[in-house]
């Protein structure tokens, strides 16, 4: 095999990894979504996080707006701080209830955010104040079967 | 009888000191040659031919083998996945797998069979022609001008190697997926698209598939520069690349997977 075949082949070679990892990045891959340096975070206290994980999903009307960054325990009010980054291009208003909310049956935990009607929007490093923690499936079957037997209670 | 259980410990301890004086060894040859590297990036060519052998030359099994290991993800994923009604999650099995474990082992197991093997016969067998003390005579230092470009060959091929891998995996589970299960186009790459990420995936795999190629390589040295020059001790060697870069890299994606994937 000459030099400039070899050197054809190299090249072919080095195009293709470049191409293929080009394609691993951008086709499979989320490169192209929210980015870690575009965009504001706000903070978010949960009663009951649930099963939250770091890099979760954060949807508005379904739309992907944002990704929760942190997921921390504030020891002083008892409830979970979770930081959420949210894409630069979308604002919420003071008044935006955050709610954890669960993909499908079994699916993965999200956060949800209702756009409220306040004026004034949510700045970086600001905390939301209206939240609504994760349905804790056993807590809802308790209360089911404690509500049962308070029905039984009353109508003997 | 004391006499056999003697014999027993002598013969674990004798193999514990040799391995631990050949992997000093196996260290120590490495520092070598990544201290003589500057020669095979001021000649361009030398590592361009080390690129040639050991990446280009591996090409056609890669590309082959990640089709096919591709496939077969989509069609036993497919199976699985339909039991749930959701056989559109296909896209993220086959990319998650691919991209996070099949693509850098697999491709690093290849890579220590096709590309490992060949440089520790070659290297061997310039050893038992006397080539290498050959070129020490003419004061050419054959660290500087075989082992350090053949080292960092291996070490760039492998990384693309294994993006290529993983991308005719993702193509070959497409075709299955797609073309003749029929799961929808858009819910196979949305989904993808929506579970796997970039740096937290596509970079750990990449960062493994580095780790595997240099560990690949320096054995596959290693082994072929410390051979017998014999015809049998030059088998031996080769045998042993191949047997000890698998165990490496599997232990080693072991450790890397710890490390990577710690379930946050």
């Amino acid at each position: 095999m000459s030099r400039t075949a070899v050197d054809l082949w190299v090249g072919i070679f080095v195009t293709g990894g470049q191409i293929a990892l080009l394609v691993l990045a951008l086709k499979v891959g989320n490169a192209s979504s929210v980015s870690e340096t575009d965009g504001y975070r706000i903070v978010a206290e949960f009663d009951n996080i649930g099963g939250l994980k770091v890099r979760a999903p954060v949807k508005s009307a379904g739309v992907v707006v944002g990704r929760v960054e942190r997921v921390q325990f504030d020891n002083k009010k008892f409830v979970g701080r979770v930081t959420l980054l949210i894409d630069k291009h979308y604002e919420f208003p003071k008044d935006t209830i955050g709610s954890i909310l669960t993909a499908g049956l079994l699916g993965e935990q999200y956060v949800g955010l209702d756009g409220g009607g306040d004026d004034q929007m949510l700045k970086d490093g600001e905390i939301m104040k209206m939240t609504q923690s994760a349905v804790v499936l056993e807590k809802v079957i308790g209360q089911f079967l404690y509500n049962k037997a308070s029905e039984g209670n009353t109508q003997k | 009888m004391i006499k056999a259980i003697d014999g027993g410990i002598r013969l674990i301890g004798n193999q514990v000191v040799n391995g631990v004086w050949r992997f000093g060894s196996a260290t120590r040859f490495m520092g070598h040659v990544v201290s003589q590297t500057m020669l095979g990036f001021r000649r361009p060519r030398l590592l361009l031919d080390q690129v040639f052998f050991s990446g280009v030359l591996s090409l056609i099994i890669i590309i082959i083998s990640g089709l096919f290991v591709g496939l077969v993800l989509g069609l036993q994923g497919y199976e699985t996945l339909k039991r749930y009604g959701s056989a559109e999650a296909l896209g993220t099995l086959v990319a998650l797998a691919l991209v996070r474990e099949l693509g850098p082992v697999v491709s690093a197991l290849l890579f220590a069979s096709r590309a490992g093997s060949a440089m520790t016969a070659k290297l061997g067998l310039m050893k038992s022609n006397e080539q290498l003390s050959a070129m020490e005579m003419m004061a050419v230092d054959p660290f500087a001008r075989v082992i350090a470009p053949m080292f960092w060959g291996g070490f760039l091929a492998m990384p693309l190697l294994a993006a290529i891998f993983s991308a005719m995996g993702i193509f070959g589970g497409y075709l299955i997926g797609v073309v003749i299960l029929g799961v929808d186009t858009g819910a196979f790459w949305s989904q993808m698209q929506a579970s796997v990420d970039l740096r937290y995936d596509v970079v750990n795999g990449v960062i493994k598939s580095v780790v595997f190629g240099a560990a690949v390589t320096a054995i596959a040295l290693f082994e072929g520069y410390d051979s017998p020059p014999t015809a049998e001790g030059v088998s031996h060697a080769v045998t042993r690349t191949v047997v000890t870069s698998a165990l490496a890299v599997l232990a080693l994606d072991f450790v890397l997977t710890s490390f990577m994937f710690t379930g946050f």
